[in-house]
């Protein structure tokens, strides 16, 4: 079976258990992101994927063979670290020829492999040169280029745009992202930005404290979050939340009465979500400055991104949501507007933080 | 221009923070090696209170001067035995002690610790251990029914004895700042050289030793001025005997200054000797530069 498989791993440093149970199939020539803030253990998972941290218990298979107890070097992998991790004393050259050298390789079939690596991503002058003598964004085509001529079963990316700049950061998701439709290769990629997340993956995998949260297509986890913590780390602004009440159902739906009163008809069956508190999310695309809008507020501050506004409104009860405004809206801080909310798009979630969505 | 010379005042004023270094540089540095150079040039006799100008004939006397010659090829003995061995052990243990936990701690402690110790403590245990007859050695070897060694007696073991004591007594230093050196290797450089199949000798000699070559010259050249220099150990264990095989150059001049108080004569070996070590570091310091230029060109 190709591609990779995490079977049952866990992680325990001393008593302090990291990650328990976690399985996860990672398809052939899949782009597979791992998403979560700090600590949450996806580069643990990495790291034990590449070999450079001893798994406590389960198994990985990478390419139809079980790599457990493996070294590195032995797994057919290549990764790319954070921060580059290229050996200084050596140049380009030499930098992408050691592992190949290490195993034996003939120099005739080192250097064709570096010639199309380098070419492809425009490296051809700058073999000769140290890394010393690179940009940060010559160094990680470096990096990635002593990933590539391994002709690896998989690519290991750890966290690999985190020490670029913002403009070479964009150019550089995109090369990666040529990059994965030329190879077609298998390709992990871990990363706390959203962005880089939902831009690259086939898939990702919402990870926090150890556990997956959620893994499915980046769309699919940002229409239908299937936890507060995945809505939230989701998504640019983050999503709003509103404590509510549970209303008296109409049609067998379920209502939610917000602070100020109004009350909001679901598309969820009211006998299908928990007792309990429940919190509703909207995302700021999801309300909208109207006059005729049900609930009233007065704007805080107003955040012009060029292809839209965004309004941040405090409401009767104190709390705060961010609402979209028409990109030439002349909305002012201190103004009182009504909003509109788009009922169709609204999340539930429960007292456990869980997600309920109506039916498709 | 009239604005100008107020800012000119300035700078010479900025002078001043330099000129305590400065004064202390030039009393105790710059003024010693000036006058011991124009006392080698001299015959001075301590004793009949004469001192003559004689040129280079002190330095011309010692090239004759077999107990001087001697000395030098000795000191040269020493230091190419000694300082190989600071940079090979004193990585090895430093290779060996590079880990985290009390184990690692407490060894590294114990290795340093012989460096705190004053020569005479040193020397005093060494030779309870190496004296012949009643030392440690000896009655080790003859209970294991072996003829005993007596090194510090014997003129082929003499300074290869010294050498050794000195070993034990300062290698802490080298393996000090050889770890301080591994430490500054990023962790995610070994881990890149795992992936690309790396075994454990291949990554020392493509990664641990090009990321420390600095270290390596910087312990060498300490080395190689400090044990030049060599006289307690010897001189405290030896008196550099049996038959001057253990005499250093700084006991010769010791000696010729102030046992026999020929201080013109005792001045003109110590240029020698700042001599050599001027030779020998250049000699170090070239070697690694033509090292580093050959690798910029490759």
């Amino acid at each position: 079976m190709a591609g990779i498989q995490l079977n049952r791993v866990s992680k325990h440093y001393g008593n302090v258990v990291v990650m328990s149970d976690l399985s996860l199939d990672i398809a052939q020539g899949e782009f597979l992101v791992f998403l979560g803030p700090s600590g949450c253990g996806k580069s643990t998972l990495l790291r034990m994927m590449a070999g450079l941290e001893p798994v406590t218990s389960g198994s990985i298979t990478i390419n139809g063979k079980d790599v457990t107890d493996l070294p590195p070097g032995q797994r057919g992998v290549a990764m790319v670290f954070q921060h580059y991790a290229l050996y200084p004393h050596m140049t380009v050259y030499d930098n992408m020829a050691f592992g190949m050298r290490n195993i034996g390789l003939a120099e005739a079939e080192i250097a064709t492999r570096i010639t199309d690596a380098a070419r492809m991503l425009e490296l051809d002058a700058l073999l000769q040169r140290k890394p010393g003598q690179l940009s940060g964004g010559q160094r990680q085509r470096v990096a990635i280029g002593r990933s590539i001529v391994k002709n690896p079963s998989a690519f290991l990316f750890d966290e690999p745009l985190s020490n670029l700049d913002a403009a070479l950061r964009t150019r550089t998701r995109v090369e990666l992202a040529r990059l994965h439709q030329r190879l077609q290769s298998t390709m992990v990629f871990v990363t706390h930005d959203q962005v880089e997340a939902m831009t690259l993956a086939t898939r990702i995998v919402v990870m926090n404290k150890g556990c997956i949260e959620q893994i499915g297509a980046p769309m699919d986890i940002y229409r239908r979050p299937a936890s507060r913590f995945v809505a939230g780390f989701i998504g640019q602004p983050a999503m709003n939340f509103l404590d509510t009440e549970r209303a008296a159902p109409h049609d067998g739906r379920l209502c939610l009465r917000i602070a100020h009163g109004s009350i909001f008809q679901t598309g969820l069956l009211d006998a299908d979500v928990p007792t309990g508190p429940l919190t509703l999310g909207i995302r700021a695309e999801s309300i909208t400055l109207d006059p005729q809008g049900e609930l009233p507020g007065r704007v805080d501050v107003v955040e012009r991104l060029g292809d839209r506004t965004l309004v941040h409104v405090g409401l009767a009860d104190g709390s705060n949501v961010v609402a979209e405004a028409h990109r030439d809206s002349s909305v002012a801080p201190g103004e009182m507007v009504a909003l509109r909310i788009d009922s169709t798009r609204l999340h539930v979630f429960d007292a456990a933080g869980l997600a309920h969505h109506a039916p498709q | 221009m009239a604005r100008k010379q107020p800012k000119h005042w300035k700078n010479w004023l900025n002078g001043l923070f330099v000129l305590p270094y400065l004064v202390v540089y030039v009393l105790l540095l710059v003024l010693p090696l000036v006058l011991g150079w124009w006392l080698s040039l001299r015959d001075v006799d301590m004793l009949a209170d004469t001192s003559d100008f004689i040129g280079l004939k002190n330095y011309a006397d010692l090239l004759h001067d077999d107990i001087f010659m001697g000395a030098v090829r000795n000191t040269f003995y020493f230091v190419g035995m000694t300082t190989p061995v600071f940079v090979a052990l004193g990585l090895a243990l430093a290779l060996a002690l590079n880990r985290p936990g009390r184990t690692g701690a407490a060894l590294r402690a114990i290795f340093f610790g012989s460096s705190v110790l004053s020569v005479t403590i040193v020397t005093l245990v060494w030779r309870l251990v190496l004296m012949p007859d009643k030392g440690l050695l000896s009655n080790l070897m003859v209970g294991a029914g072996l003829q005993p060694l007596a090194p510090l007696v014997t003129e082929s073991l003499a300074l290869p004895s010294v050498a050794l004591v000195t070993v034990w007594w300062i290698i802490g230093l080298p393996m000090m700042l050889f770890l301080a050196a591994l430490q500054q290797i990023p962790q995610e450089m070994y881990e890149a050289a795992a992936l690309d199949n790396a075994g454990r000798w291949r990554t020392f000699m493509s990664i641990t030793l090009p990321s420390i070559k600095r270290t390596v010259a910087l312990v060498a050249v300490i080395e190689v001025i400090q044990q030049f220099q060599l006289f307690g150990q010897s001189y405290l264990m030896t008196q550099g005997g049996p038959n001057n095989s253990s005499r250093p150059i700084v006991q010769f001049i010791y000696e010729t200054g102030f046992t026999q108080w020929a201080l013109g004569y005792s001045a003109a070996s110590a240029q020698v000797l700042f001599g050599l070590m001027l030779i020998g570091v250049s000699v170090q310091a070239w070697l690694g530069r033509q090292r580093s230029t050959e690798e910029q060109k490759s």
